[in-house]
């Protein structure tokens, strides 16, 4: 299937000998019409195409004030060149940050700025053609919008809002992407990223709740548009159906169960994820937000907690409120929203879980700290609760931990490579070329401290990692869930696993 | 659009060559897709193509990964519920892969 080489990994991650062009044949397939119709887009290019992406560029530079000050403050300083994981697994100078962008200042100067009318040459302005535009569409899909570069830059551009921008261009003109525009296509029709419909949704959660009592004998239940629930759980619609995924949703239901939380999954808002993001629609972005509002109105819960979802919870921190608030209707005295972990972790610290940490003895966990969690969120009430509190829940229910390198985790974690839109299969090189960082990053603390796990508390990340690390060396079922740590560590109240600890084997611990 | 042809007659294929429409599906299709990803279709193989299209039938999805393996172990008996088994027979994913054989639309979102 491969038809591209891996890169070698090596001891370090090195800056690569540039490759023009290496990956100007990247390209990702085209939305159909009927999906690019569905969410407000012409379905194929249209005739005037320039106008219209220069007259979407004007709207965006006017509409977005950030957008035109990262198109004008770039000084060429070249902090960001060698940042990018895709550029350090591609050797493309194209994916240099700084290039990337250049695709669409280029554009810019030449016809929003008075040196880039009058003089272009100049200036390093150029004319908006067919083939700039699909260089646009190659390069701003090799582009997972994780803001790595952005922590570098000296006048903080966010080459994501510049990708977003590119891509919300490409959209209005008619030549979208069909695995971001499809899925959207299908939360709003559905209610998921998947297209799960309700009856699968319920038959999935039923065999779960079968496995459970199966593996400990307590019947922990994974209710499903619970009326009147104080929680409403929203999570990545993955979490229903991949692996490691699903272990992970067995995790947070567990935790619900031991802290006698009356919670909900709901059918209609069966999706953390939101791709609106990632096409920079701020109209599809609300569009799919508003689900998780309406269904908690309409189930009356109180609160609403966030599954592992990295760019889920970057929106639901970060933008929620603006996009769907107020929240006025839930209960004040919790975050709103809040994160599983934030919850977990509140709950291991109260005492209330009985943890037994052998059972994840036979590991030693690293973490990979998610972009958009990283860089576009927090957790907890300080700077930097979003790097603790999963390694926090690692650590209470794990003996064996080891960090990755500092200069690729936490602020300056290095994305999957299948982030913003790009996990899909017509994209494998760039994500193949792009986890090389991250591969080179494990594989130290692999040889060196002995790790033979990695977690992640993102339904990309465990997706991306499970499918491209094998390229590597490594085995897909190296890829865990932090909560799926936390489910194997727990001691349930009248379990098996209690029983055994107990050395009550054989009783009748039924309540 | 691609197409397979079989029998005389033509299959509308996307650009990854899953069949547009499900309901066109005949048993051949699947062995012509296998053919093209160099694999050859066992009976173990079938068991699994065709309790994806049951399921399909009646949840319009294909079954989540733990879904499957819990029904192959129940079929095939234990040592085969499991997802080593099922990736030995679909390298490619069983999800992906066997959904393709099985005239499903392949599963999208975060997986």
């Amino acid at each position: 299937m491969a038809d591209f080489e891996t890169p070698e990994i090596k001891e370090f991650i090195g800056i690569p000998a540039l490759q023009e062009g290496s990956m100007a044949h990247s390209s990702p397939f085209i939305a159909k019409p009927d999906h690019q119709e569905s969410l407000g887009f012409p379905g194929e290019l249209v005739e005037n195409w320039q106008q219209v992406a220069l007259e979407k560029m004007d709207d965006l530079r006017t509409r977005y004030r950030s957008f035109q000050v990262f198109l004008d403050s770039c000084v060429k300083c070249g902090a960001c060149t060698d940042k990018c994981h895709y550029f350090l697994g591609t050797a493309d100078p194209k994916n240099m940050p700084v290039a990337r962008q250049d695709l669409l200042r280029k554009v810019y100067r030449r016809y929003f700025t008075v040196a880039g009318k009058y003089f272009p040459k100049l200036v390093g302005a150029a004319d908006l053609t067919e083939e700039v535009l699909d260089e646009w569409y190659s390069y701003f899909h090799q582009c997972s919008q994780c803001r790595r570069c952005s922590v570098f830059c000296p006048y903080g551009i966010d080459t994501a809002e510049i990708s977003m921008a590119a891509r919300e261009i490409m959209d209005a003109v008619g030549k979208g992407q069909k695995y971001c525009n499809e899925i959207i296509g299908k939360v709003h029709t559905i209610g998921n990223n998947l297209g799960l419909p309700g009856k699968a949704l319920a038959n999935v959660l039923e065999g779960l709740e079968e496995d459970v009592e199966d593996d400990t004998g307590v019947a922990v239940k994974f209710p499903l548009d619970v009326k009147g629930a104080d929680i409403l759980l929203v999570t990545p619609s993955a979490d229903f159906f991949a692996e490691p995924h699903i272990d992970g949703l067995i995790g947070y239901a567990k935790v619900f169960h031991e802290t006698g939380a009356s919670w909900t999954l709901s059918t209609t808002a069966s999706e953390a994820g939101n791709f609106g993001m990632f096409i920079g629609s701020y109209e599809n972005m609300r569009r799919v937000s508003m689900r998780i509002r309406d269904a908690a109105k309409e189930l009356g819960v109180k609160r609403i907690i966030f599954g592992e979802c990295g760019h889920a919870w970057r929106i639901a921190y970060s933008f929620l409120n603006t996009l769907c608030g107020p929240f006025d209707f839930l209960d004040q005295n919790y975050p709103i929203p809040q994160h599983i972990l934030e919850y977990t972790w509140g709950e291991l610290e109260k005492g209330t879980l009985r943890i037994n940490k052998e059972e994840n003895d036979h590991m030693t966990l690293t973490f990979h700290d998610s972009c958009n969690v990283a860089r576009g969120s927090r957790m907890g009430d300080y700077p930097g609760g979003q790097f603790d509190y999963p390694r926090n829940v690692i650590k209470a229910v794990c003996n064996n931990y080891v960090d990755m390198d500092p200069k690729t985790t936490k602020e300056a974690t290095f994305c999957c490579g299948g982030g913003g839109g790009l996990l899909t299969d017509d994209l494998m090189e760039i994500r193949v070329k792009g986890v090389l960082p991250r591969a080179t990053a494990l594989k130290s603390v692999v040889e060196n401290e002995g790790v033979t796990h990695m977690a992640a508390i993102c339904a990309i990340c465990k997706s991306q990692f499970t499918k491209t690390l094998p390229y590597y060396g490594f085995t897909m079922d190296q890829i865990v869930s932090v909560h799926q740590l936390v489910s194997e560590a727990l001691v349930m109240k009248g379990s098996e696993q209690e029983a055994e600890l107990d050395g009550t084997d054989g009783d009748d611990t039924e309540e | 659009m691609a197409a397979i042809e079989l029998d005389g007659k033509s299959y509308e294929v996307d650009e990854e060559g899953y069949l547009l429409d499900l309901n066109q599906w005949v048993p051949g299709l699947a062995d012509i897709m296998a053919k093209d990803e160099d694999a050859v279709l066992t009976d173990a193989h079938w068991e699994v193509i065709n309790f994806l299209r049951e399921y399909y039938e009646e949840y319009q999805i294909a079954p989540a990964v733990r879904v499957l393996t819990k029904a192959i172990g129940k079929k095939l008996g234990k040592d085969k519920g499991n997802s080593k088994y099922l990736y030995e027979l679909f390298p490619y994913g069983p999800g992906k892969q066997a959904c393709k054989y099985a005239g499903l639309p392949k599963p999208t979102g975060c997986v």
